[in-house]
């Protein structure tokens, strides 16, 4: 046999990848079928029926809960979009948005959870802006009776939604910008007379959005069935469909399964009719937005549209660091009453309280964060290299594959997934939640390590193996240190991806499986806020902590090697 | 002279989806070199890629390459003993000025040896102090050279470059090919190069092949 048709050692990988990522999303929703129609076998159902349904369509909330799922996705996507599209339209090239760029990874690894406690706590009638304009402005001074946070419109879910999409939406923009020739199609546009929200929007942004439609389509689906941000923020009674399967599932009475899996089903359906409502929609506005080109105006309103987009951008970025500084506060807050704006006085108590049981889960999330951060790694590396290889890729079409399981609502097929488990009498625990895990955290470190990994310059791999190499010593000593950089950034995305999991800890582990993530959100009804404010700050120090050691560890590294530095 | 010595490219033919590329059958001897020219696009490095074992899947090749009599047609990259020079000098940015020579030599190579391999190549380029550098403070002439010497330390059988001196200044230009010509005549290498440029292949002073 000769060297060049040698074992394809690693040609499995990307298939494996696919599985890994796909496989359980698959059987997720397969399980969820049966159940819906009246089957399962665990609760002695063996007649197919569509009872399930019926008792769905029973329930007096199915029609708002159902209307909440669309209205709060729709508008959390399509606000986020605009401010992203305003931003990036008004303030490209400019100091103001270089800054506000740093400001992002930061800010994207900020766990949902925590992000909406910390909103809560800024909005709540007793929280901190009531408490800046009180009592000398509003004279309050005690919280007025206002349902602003769990409002039944479910506005301040909309906006704790906004305010975590608007930097995942603006940080896949800004990967798209060099290859939409952003500055000088701008410039152009600019010297025909255009203004520059106007320019942009008519040149760039149809390029821009043609790669960024997938992750708009994440963040829909993610939005309208999102549970732990619902629970946090949305409406109570009813609440969401998806807070409402999920309090299903978590029913003593096992035939209430049979409900939920008929809820999962609507969730899917919901979901996918918002997708194909939201593609007419961008046929819709191109056909707009091309008479409008034609017509040739050189832009309206251009200043106000760009001093409301700086506006839009620093308000969701503030609430999120604002809300973050509140949860630091009250963790620490002796007494603190009405309408103070700062604590009487500071104390260790809470931590105190909380420090044996915060260690506990804090060791759990980390040791599932690092084995699924680990796999995810192992996978996405030897999959790139095998397409590098072999020529087998997971390539332009797959991309598709990679955002699937992020397309596919959580609770669609979570339910399912812990039916089929139970059904086969697989134990519920820390495996199968990791394995579930891996499920989000793959396409994420796929994401982000497959562009770098593909535009590292191959000729390096020709010289090296030119120099006696063999492939893997090409891989270990020279593409990986020259990639360290990457790698370490899509670790620490693993990482904070895992470590932000809700309902796959929740429900793949039984109830089992503690993670920070899952403590903080059982807070959420005690209203306890020095222990909210302890859990929400150590769910986001377990996310921002690999995010601060992937900046410093190169650059320590690589400190006397300038040609890595600026990368 | 024997017949077998050197680098012979037997009826090699590349093509991708039924579209001939490079159809080409050459002998290049022992310190002689052998310039291809062509207009971009024409086939050049593809041809390259083939040489060294790199080409795409999505190509279709025919032929064999036969260096010193026997076929290394079918050995992976790193069996082949042929090395290459790019335009640019592709030193491994997190590897010192030294390390990237010592990763050119052979791991048979051992202990203090190593370290005086590295040290002699360094001064035979006039770059004694440099084995701790950064490769990236070095000038564009200092990176050609440590290029070439990485690529002689692996003891290569036969040099390829794909158009290796386009990047240099004009006056470092004359200077780095020279260096680069002498060396390979010492060592007695078949060179095949790649290029542009009239004065390389004139230089090179031997078997032109116009594409």
């Amino acid at each position: 046999m000769s060297d060049r048709t040698m074992s394809k050692r690693l040609a499995w990988l990307p298939l494996l990848t696919l599985l890994a990522m796909l496989g359980p999303v698959l059987a997720g929703v397969l399980g969820t079928l049966a159940p819906a129609f009246g089957y399962l076998p665990a609760v002695g159902q063996t007649d197919w029926t569509l009872d399930p349904f019926r008792k769905l369509s029973d329930w007096p909330g199915v029609f708002s809960a159902s209307r909440l799922s669309l209205t709060t996705g729709l508008a959390a996507t399509a606000v986020s979009l605009g401010i992203v599209v305003l931003i990036t339209a008004g303030w490209t090239g400019t100091r103001a948005f270089a800054r506000i760029e740093r400001l992002l990874s930061p800010l994207l690894s900020v766990p949902h959870a925590a992000a909406a406690f910390g909103i809560a706590f800024l909005i709540a009638p007793s929280g901190w802006i009531a408490r800046a304009f009180s009592p000398w402005f509003t004279g309050w001074d005690r919280p007025p009776d206002l349902l602003i946070v769990q409002d039944t419109w479910g506005l301040t879910l909309t906006a704790g939604l906004i305010a975590k999409e608007v930097p995942f939406l603006m940080l896949m923009t800004l990967a798209t910008l060099g290859q939409a020739q952003n500055s000088q199609s701008r410039m152009v546009a600019q010297s025909l007379g255009y203004g520059r929200v106007s320019g942009w929007i008519k040149t760039v942004f149809p390029r821009v959005y043609a790669q960024i439609r997938l992750p708009v389509y994440v963040v829909l689906a993610y939005s309208m069935s999102v549970v732990d941000v619902a629970v946090i923020l949305g409406p109570n009674t009813p609440p969401t469909l998806s807070v409402q399967i999920v309090r299903w599932m978590s029913d003593p009475d096992l035939m209430m399964r049979l409900q939920a899996a008929a809820a999962a089903l609507l969730q899917l359906a919901l979901v996918v009719a918002a997708l194909v409502l939201w593609r007419t929609l961008e046929i819709l506005v191109s056909g707009i937005g091309l008479f409008l080109i034609r017509r040739g105006n050189r832009g309206v309103l251009e200043t106000i549209l760009r001093i409301s987009g700086m506006v839009a951008a620093l308000v969701t970025s503030l609430s999120i660091i604002l809300g973050l500084a509140s949860l630091l506060i009250w963790s620490f807050a002796g007494l603190w009453s009405f309408p103070d704006a700062i604590p009487d006085s500071l104390t260790m108590r809470s931590w105190m309280r909380h420090g044996d049981s915060i260690i506990g889960s804090f060791g759990q999330t980390m040791a599932i964060a690092s084995i699924a951060t680990l796999i995810a790694l192992v996978l996405t590396i030897g999959s790139l290299e095998a397409e590098h290889r072999y020529g087998i890729s997971l390539n332009a079409r797959s991309t598709f594959l990679l955002y699937l399981p992020l397309m596919i609502p959580q609770t669609a097929f979570l339910p399912g997934l812990q039916t089929l488990m139970l059904g086969v009498g697989a134990k519920v625990g820390i495996v199968p939640v990791i394995a579930a895990h891996v499920v989000f955290v793959l396409p994420y470190v796929f994401l982000s390590l497959g562009a770098p990994f593909r535009a590292w310059d191959t000729r390096y791999a020709s010289i090296a193996g030119a120099l006696g190499s063999s492939a893997d010593r090409v891989l270990w000593r020279v593409r990986l240190p020259m990639l360290l950089r990457p790698v370490l950034i899509a670790t620490a995305i693993g990482f904070a991806v895992s470590v932000g999991q809700y309902l796959p800890t929740l429900l793949i582990g039984g109830g089992r499986v503690q993670t920070l993530t899952t403590e903080a959100v059982a807070l959420a009804s005690g209203g306890d806020r020095r222990a909210i404010g302890v859990y929400g700050l150590g769910q986001t120090l377990a996310a921002l902590l690999p995010f601060a050691i992937a900046t410093l560890l190169p650059a320590m590294i690589w400190q006397n090697r300038r040609g890595l530095r600026h990368e | 002279m024997n017949e077998l010595e050197g680098l012979c490219l037997k009826s090699v033919c590349i093509a991708k989806d039924n579209t001939t590329l490079i159809d080409i059958d050459v002998h290049i001897k022992p310190g002689e070199i052998t310039s291809i020219m062509g207009p971009s696009g024409s086939g050049k490095s593809t041809l390259l890629s083939f040489i060294i074992g790199t080409l795409a899947p999505d190509f279709d090749s025919r032929g064999s390459i036969v260096l010193d009599g026997v076929d290394v047609t079918n050995l992976a990259a790193e069996r082949r003993r042929i090395g290459i020079l790019f335009q640019d000098d592709l030193l491994f940015p997190h590897l010192s000025v030294g390390d990237n020579l010592a990763f050119g030599l052979s791991a048979a190579v051992r202990g203090p040896e190593r370290t005086a391999r590295v040290q002699d190549a360094l001064s035979e380029i006039g770059l004694t102090d440099f084995a701790t550098r950064d490769p990236d403070t070095l000038s564009g002439g200092q990176k050609a050279r440590v290029a070439l010497m990485r690529m002689l330390l692996s003891e290569p059988k036969a040099l390829l470059l794909d158009e290796p001196f386009s990047r240099l200044d004009t006056d470092l230009r004359a200077q780095i090919r020279s260096l680069v010509f002498e060396h390979a005549k010492a060592r007695g290498l078949p060179v095949l190069m790649v290029t542009h440029d009239d004065q390389d292949a004139n230089a090179a002073g031997g078997q032109v092949i116009r594409l």
